[in-house]
């Protein structure tokens, strides 16, 4: 039991606890804070898979733009009682956790087969493909194309919110 | 530094991912809040990114990170979009509870 092991199994830890704490607060800004720390726990197990880009642009885009709207729509929403936000966490919750074991379970005997066993520990190659520089070289030579979409994606994104969330003159 | 992690293997982060795409899916079954109901979807788009990093990572190919870093992107537009669709619900209804919203149901 090395120290990364225990850094490891404390992180995820972390992360599973503040998922459940996420889906079982009644108030919603309680649930995007606790969907925050859990967001930042994933970016951590990000840098233990040597994932360094990967894990600024999830505390960037995920922690930071994302979980910014979420409580900007929040906050721009609660207008007057506090009763339309929150609500009653009540009935009929059984099927729904029998469906998610169920599913669990599905997930797990599928991993445990043994053809999904490929790799036991981190290639060896895994500290230069995280780095900025192999993500943004595979990027723009391999993957240009994609990236041109993406941007034709996000501008469809912003025409698509502009008239969804614009006032309507009667 | 050089710190090199080895001793955790494959099935740890697909077991950790695994486990959050359950409690996201437990999150969109049983909550009622239109905006809890989004976040739960990030949660699952999350855990099933950490799958793909962790494929990346242990097969030292760098595709999965690059399908990483596309899903983010589209995440991004995609709570854009769904958050001006609450507005525009909420603007109409003046309800989050989506068990209210239901003129799509026939």
């Amino acid at each position: 039991m090395n120290f990364e092991v225990v850094f490891f199994f404390s992180i995820a830890a972390l992360a599973i606890v503040s998922a459940i704490l996420m889906i079982t607060q009644r108030n919603p800004i309680k649930s995007v804070i606790f969907l925050i720390v859990n967001f930042f726990c994933i970016a951590l197990i990000y840098l233990i898979l040597h994932a360094q880009f990967i894990a600024i642009i999830q505390i960037l885009v995920y922690a930071g733009a994302i979980m910014v709207l979420f409580l900007f729509i929040i906050m721009l929403l609660n207008l007057g009682d506090e009763s339309a936000l929150t609500e009653k966490i009540g009935y009929k919750k059984t099927i729904a956790y029998v469906l998610s074991a169920v599913l669990l379970l599905e997930i797990v005997i599928g991993l445990s087969l043994p053809w999904t066993v490929a790799a036991s520990r981190i290639h060896p190659n895994a500290n230069e493909i995280g780095t900025v520089e192999a993500i943004g070289k595979s990027l723009f030579i391999d993957y240009l194309l994609p990236f041109e979409v993406i941007s034709m994606l996000l501008l469809a994104a912003i025409v698509g919110v502009i008239v969804l969330a614009k006032k309507k003159f009667q | 530094m050089n710190f090199n992690i080895t001793d955790i293997p494959l099935n740890s982060y697909l077991a950790l991912s695994a486990i959050l795409f359950s409690i996201g899916v437990i999150g969109v079954l049983t909550r009622r809040n239109a905006i809890v109901v989004f976040m739960c979807i990030e949660l699952m788009l999350n855990s099933v990114n950490l799958t793909l990093v962790a494929f990346s990572a242990f097969h030292g190919n760098i595709t999965g990170q690059i399908l990483v870093f596309f899903v983010m992107a589209v995440a991004a537009a995609e709570a854009a979009v769904g958050l001006a669709i609450i507005i525009a619900l909420f603007r109409n209804k003046m309800t989050m509870n989506i068990d209210e919203i239901n003129i799509m149901k026939w």
